[in-house]
């Protein structure tokens, strides 16, 4: 048995107040009758009315979203490759080089990676909008979907390939109806990183957009930095709302998932 | 090599040699070039119509000018210095707040682990960017916490916290919190008890125990945790730009005023090449740690 | 009624399903398998047998087609099987993790061979149904592998393997993964089912029980070579080599200079003992070194002398009690242990002999075999 100490108990419950309350603090002062938003002055969800009036957000949100689905896509797609690349393609000419290039992205600070970017973009002469931001954020997602899919390779039972190679599968089919059911769960995870992630980024977007496209992250900084207000509260009341809704019901989801197996096996160990 | 190998292969790393090598270079290229007052403000331009002699002449006119800038102007090295001392204080402070967290985490009762490892990932899937923000209405000087505090009698003044950088610290602390508790909470949680009671079998008091079992067997989490708050909060932008003053000094945010607002591409691009070269410490030892540990675990 | 023995490696007129012709393959320097050429015949239950690294599931990957041999050729039904790639060959593997699809239930991975052919779908239906009823999984068709056990697992990654009708089934250690007790019905039953197909069967283990029991030849390999290829029998009772002696269950080995003596042969093996008499179809030279090999249940052991072509005096220094067997550690003059082994056919019997006894062990001329090496 473990022993649980007060200790314990009391380090659990500050270290979750100090996650927690600023969020909730956030949430409450949506609903603040007051412009000034440091004095209570009533519920109210005023703000949540001008937020749904205010065109440039609502604009910015919609940007945001297309770049987040058409980059986290291509991010799967490419991160999956690169994955089973990594995992499975055994030596080939520049493989240092490529797992270099996977892993260097996590890590690189964020200016250089925009940065970088953006000097690549002028120098081709490429026009910067949408189409740009999704390239750069294809670019550095694709790299943590290749590190969560390859963990899940790489645990992945080669011989299931076999065995459907076995039975008369071509490489492709195999891959089809066998790797990919079964690491499913890792590439949908995957792509739920990359979007994440995307819908997240301010400073690789701010330096790879152009005047044409303004992505939510780039439009509520550039509201905050002039101080708090209560409109951003509202709209990071929605989007932590959103968060938490699908979080919660993600792992919900996995662990009843979990919990039926187990029965499952139980049932199977006492049937023998 | 069959051609569907050459296809797999081939896509992901064309895309990362055009979109992460290239940009690389590029970013090298200009930082030994010149600023110029055009459009881009840099020279030279390499002219490849110009042939052999193009190249040669583009090689000729590039230098470490400005490497040699930045060690004169103090404002960089003091940038530089300042971001590494600030992500060291807030990695050992977030250290301070997640061991215990992480620690309580794998004490409690194993139907209550997911559901607190749940509510540790939470905050990471919510924005980062509105994460910062919530403590700039909680730190300011009419904020929740003067407030508070002022009503506890506490304090008569109102402490100034937002735009120091002691609110630089609680930003970071805050924001890469999960990454410290997760690696640690990994490796306490696969620790098997009856190591702490052979301890205490053979005569170790639990506080003992602790100190001579617990932490070095969650060495490599802590090693781990330490640097996934560390290296990106030395080039970090965000915290210090929202939480910090004009007297914080990140090399993050001098990067991106160098670009934005001073338009000196070639300064702002040695300033990238340098962050990088300080990255690359603290990048291989936890490379070298990670490896340790998958050897030791087989 | 007559009975045929099936003994097809016997008749020259018998074509071989499987030839091995100086294969050999290397992984980098190391060599798994080396120059070894072997034929298996139709309907055959084949068993390679040797301990893990000896290259037993190398070559079974050659003939699946997960690898292809270094230098020379492997023959199926006469045909070089080099070029063709694992789905197109007409053999199934079922491997030792058995490999069973977690996302498909029991008739999904049944099936799924069937699906990759021309087959109609009732086709495939009736197929599918006549394996869950050869290896009686009917009940179980709809479930997932992980709710099943793995005796039923087993059953199904057979079901799966045999489902397209294979020339050559090959089996990778596929027991295991069981507990002793599933094993060994789950050996009568493989051949149980080998026998109604009539498909051959070629299994790989290191467990020689296993493949004493259901293989009709044994092929004991070690380091990348064959060393025996014989009937159960003939590997037990007729060892080629002190390795394949020593491999294959328990056994007394004494090493002794040969003198042929009439139509025995004599081996000095100690100072001051009686020379060992044996019988042998080799033949060896005056003082060539040779090994004495003898199974313990072919020595006989009593407290009195007995009347016996070869006598031994000793001290009983171990008595391992097995149930059906006891088995007796016995330290020789020179310091030599040898075991003997009776069979308690009465209960509490042979109580008489215990530690520290001074006993006789005996065996026939017959009973041992001479071995070079």
């Amino acid at each position: 048995m473990r022993r649980f100490s007060w200790f314990n108990a009391t380090s659990l419950t500050l270290g979750f107040a100090f996650l927690y309350l600023p969020m909730i603090i956030l949430v409450l002062y949506s609903f603040n009758a007051s412009k000034l938003v440091t004095v209570w002055a009533g519920f109210s969800t005023r703000w949540y009315g001008e937020l749904l009036q205010n065109e440039e957000f609502l604009d910015a949100a919609w940007v945001t979203l297309q770049v987040a689905v058409f980059s986290s896509t291509l991010a799967t797609l490419l991160g999956t490759m690169a994955a089973s690349v990594l995992v499975r393609s055994g030596r080939f000419f520049g493989r240092t080089l490529f797992s270099g290039m996977i892993y260097a992205p996590l890590v690189m600070p964020e200016v250089i990676t925009g940065l970088s970017l953006l000097l690549l973009f002028i120098g081709i002469g490429l026009d910067r909008g949408v189409f740009t931001i999704v390239l750069a954020h294809t670019t550095f997602s694709m790299c943590y979907v290749s590190v969560v899919v390859s963990s899940r390779l790489s645990s992945f039972d080669r011989s299931l390939e076999e065995a459907a190679l076995d039975l008369g599968c071509s490489p492709f089919e195999a891959f089809r109806l066998v790797t990919l059911p079964i690491i499913a769960p890792a590439v949908i995870s995957g792509w739920l990183l990359a979007f994440t992630l995307s819908l997240d980024d301010l400073v690789i977007a701010s330096f790879t957009t152009g005047p044409s496209a303004t992505t939510l992250p780039i439009k509520i900084f550039s509201a905050v930095r002039l101080g708090v207000s209560p409109e951003i509260n509202a709209l990071s009341t929605i989007m932590i709302a959103i968060v938490t809704v699908g979080v919660i019901t993600a792992s919900l989801i996995t662990k009843r998932a979990a919990v039926a197996q187990q029965r499952d096996e139980q049932a199977a160990i006492r049937s023998v | 090599m069959n051609p569907r190998r050459i296809f797999l292969i081939a896509v992901p790393y064309l895309w990362l040699l055009a979109l992460f090598l290239v940009p690389f270079l590029i970013v090298l290229k200009i930082s030994l070039s010149d600023i110029a007052l055009a459009r881009p403000p840099y020279a030279p331009q390499l002219d490849l119509s110009a042939g052999w002699n193009g190249l040669r002449s583009f090689f000729a006119a590039l230098d470490l000018e400005n490497f040699v800038f930045l060690t004169t102007d103090d404002l960089y090295w003091k940038a530089y210095l300042s971001s590494l001392q600030i992500a060291a204080v807030s990695t050992v402070i977030t250290l301070l707040v997640g061991y215990p967290m992480a620690y309580g985490m794998a004490r409690a009762a194993a139907e209550w682990r997911p559901t607190l490892l749940m509510l540790v990932v939470l905050p990471f899937w919510t924005s980062f960017l509105i994460r910062v923000y919530a403590w700039m209405g909680i730190l300011s000087g009419e904020g929740v916490l003067n407030q508070f505090l002022l009503w506890t009698g506490l304090i008569s003044a109102p402490l100034t916290i937002l735009n120091t950088n002691l609110a630089v610290y609680i930003g970071i602390v805050y924001t890469y919190l999960p990454f410290m508790i997760l690696p640690i909470y990994a490796a306490l949680e696969k620790m098997d008890d009856s190591l702490l009671e052979a301890a205490e079998d053979l005569g170790c008091s639990r506080t003992t125990a602790f100190w001579l079992v617990t932490v070095p067997l969650s060495k490599a989490g802590i090693i781990a945790g330490c640097f996934l708050v560390f290296i990106p909060a030395i080039g970090e932008f965000v915290i210090p730009s929202l939480l910090g003053g004009s007297g914080t000094l990140m090399i993050g945010k001098v990067l991106w005023e160098e670009f934005f607002s001073n338009r000196d591409w070639p300064v702002a691009s040695a300033v990238a090449i340098i962050l990088l070269l300080i990255l690359i410490i603290p990048i291989v030892l936890f490379q070298r740690n990670e490896q340790k540990q998958r050897e030791a675990e087989g | 009624m007559s009975q045929t023995v099936f003994a097809p490696w016997d008749d020259p007129t018998q074509k071989p399903l499987i030839q091995f012709k100086g294969v050999t393959k290397r992984f980098g320097d190391f060599t798994a398998i080396d120059n070894l050429s072997l034929d298996i015949f139709e309907q055959e239950f084949f068993a390679l047998l040797g301990p893990s690294g000896c290259g037993k599931t190398t070559m079974m990957r050659m003939l699946a087609g997960f690898e292809t041999p270094t230098s020379g050729t492997i023959l199926l039904s006469g045909q070089d099987i080099a070029p063709v790639p694992p789905n197109k060959r007409a053999v199934n593997m079922m491997f030792q993790s058995y490999a069973l699809f977690p996302h498909l239930s029991v008739w999904d991975n049944i099936a799924f061979g069937l699906r990759r052919g021309n087959s109609s779908k009732d086709e495939i239906a009736q197929r599918v149904e006549e394996m869950l009823r050869l290896t009686r999984l009917e009940k179980f068709s709809k479930r997932k592998p992980h709710q099943i056990s793995g005796g039923q697992r087993q059953r199904v990654a057979l079901a799966r393997s045999l489902a397209k009708a294979p020339k050559l089934l090959l089996l990778d250690e596929p027991l295991g993964a069981l507990d002793a007790k599933l094993r060994q019905d789950t050996q009568f039953e493989l051949m149980d089912i080998q026998e109604k197909t009539g498909t051959t069967f070629v299994i790989v283990t290191h467990d020689q029980e296993e493949a004493m029991t259901v293989a009709s030849r044994v092929a004991v390999m070690d380091e990348g070579r064959l060393i025996q290829v014989a009937t159960p029998p003939e590997i037990y009772e007729a060892p080629a080599t002190v390795y394949v002696a020593d491999f294959i269950g328990d056994v007394n080995i004494l090493e002794g200079k040969a003198h042929q003596a009439g139509d025995k042969v004599e081996i000095a093996w100690a100072d001051g003992e009686l020379p060992i008499r044996g019988t042998t179809a080799r033949t060896f030279a005056p003082g060539q070194t040779c090994h004495f090999a003898i199974r313990p249940e072919k020595v006989t052991i009593s407290t009195e002398r007995p009347d016996s072509a070869n006598v031994l005096r000793g001290k009983v220094i171990d008595i391992a009690y097995l149930g059906n067997l006891s088995t007796y550690h016995v330290r020789l003059g020179n310091g030599t242990m040898m075991k003997a082994q009776t069979a308690n056919t009465r209960r509490l019997a042979n109580r008489g002999i215990t530690w520290e006894d001074d006993v006789w062990l005996s065996f026939t001329d017959t009973a041992g075999v001479l071995l070079e090496h």
